[in-house]
């Protein structure tokens, strides 16, 4: 694809020093997203910011996707110095998706991983604290994974009726 | 410069009582009333598009100060209405249920706008479904958002059930029955 070329360099140093750990490269959108294998991403992001100068945590956050039984963490670096971008994206089981912390690397990642456990579930191992940040304390569900209803599943006083259901 | 004579300030109707020459007589109720009734001290709770009307309805064109309500009191113990505007999150539910009870009696609260009375369009897991689930809503204004008109019309509503409120009613067992099946004391 055309659109890579621009990204060339990275994908050769990535494929490089770390191509065991490639999935897939792609550029939807023209935004380089890179699959990766979970277990030494905090290392290859820790190699983006020493060496390649992506030392700007855009956001990060988590998507499920149940028919993969998946759960995604999804981290978008940014480059300021040269504004080059990349996406890269991790694989977790549904069951017990669990990572490393990033705030190893960036101190802004503390609250995106707090809120990626608060919908997603996801355990950020060695996280400084890792609690709920959005949802009241009291809340049993991660409620952005796809198994729960968007509805208030606990409300007494709806009509079916009147709702179009 | 024209000066303010009595003539053209528009002054409240007296309550009924037995008038004669130079007396009137009346119930201390009737008269406590009529002063509450036109110096209400809102403390707007104002979380969303509601909360704009409401701007709209203190600014220059609507002027809620018409009704006696310019005074907005920003500290909930001096409050005696409270204006909840706005969708309230779960996480939110607390904290108003907080300031209401900061507020001295006695006290009113008018909820506006569908978020505020039902939840509204976000039938979800993370909004309270009305916040007569926590606290005792005296007026509901419907709308999403309501018009000005609509507020206003509201604080009249208001303004009714303070004027004939019994000077009592505030001490009585169903009083406190009824604030606590919410809870509250």
């Amino acid at each position: 694809m055309e659109e890579i070329s621009t990204e060339e360099s990275i994908i050769t140093v990535l494929k490089e020093k770390f191509a065991d750990e490639i999935v897939t490269i792609e550029s939807p959108y023209n935004f380089l997203t890179v699959t990766l294998k979970a277990d030494r991403i905090i290392e290859i992001i820790r190699f983006l910011y020493d060496q390649e100068k992506y030392q700007y945590l855009t956001t990060l956050s988590g998507i499920h996707y149940p028919d993969l039984k998946s759960i995604v963490v999804m981290y978008q670096l940014h480059n300021l110095s040269q504004n080059k971008r990349i996406r890269l994206k991790i694989y977790l089981p549904e069951d017990k998706p669990s990572v490393p912390t990033l705030t190893t690397v960036f101190p802004a990642a503390n609250w995106m991983e707090r809120e990626t456990y608060d919908f997603f579930g996801v355990n950020f191992e060695g996280h400084p604290n890792l609690i709920r940040i959005l949802n009241v304390e009291e809340m049993t569900i991660f409620p952005l994974r796809k198994e729960y209803p968007l509805e208030d599943q606990t409300r007494e006083d709806k009509n079916n009726q009147m709702f179009g259901r | 410069m024209e000066t303010v004579s009595l003539n053209n300030v528009k002054v409240s109707e007296s309550p009924e009582g037995i008038e004669g020459a130079g007396f009137f007589a009346t119930s201390l109720e009737k008269a406590v009333g009529l002063a509450r009734k036109n110096s209400i001290w809102p403390l707007p709770f104002a979380t969303s598009c509601c909360g704009i009307e409401f701007m709209a309805t203190m600014g220059s064109h609507y002027d809620l100060a018409r009704f006696g309500s310019e005074r907005l009191s920003f500290s909930p113990r001096q409050a005696d209405l409270l204006m909840v505007m706005g969708t309230i999150a779960k996480k939110m539910g607390p904290i108003l249920r907080q300031v209401y009870e900061q507020m001295a009696e006695p006290r009113w609260v008018l909820s506006v706008g569908a978020c505020a009375s039902s939840g509204g369009i976000f039938d979800t897991y993370s909004v309270l479904q009305g916040i007569d689930r926590i606290i005792p809503v005296d007026v509901y204004v419907p709308g999403c958002p309501p018009r000005p008109e609509q507020i206003i019309d509201g604080i009249l509503n208001i303004q009714k059930l303070v004027e004939s409120e019994s000077l009592r009613r505030r001490d009585s067992a169903e009083y406190k029955a009824m604030l606590n099946k919410y809870g509250i004391e």
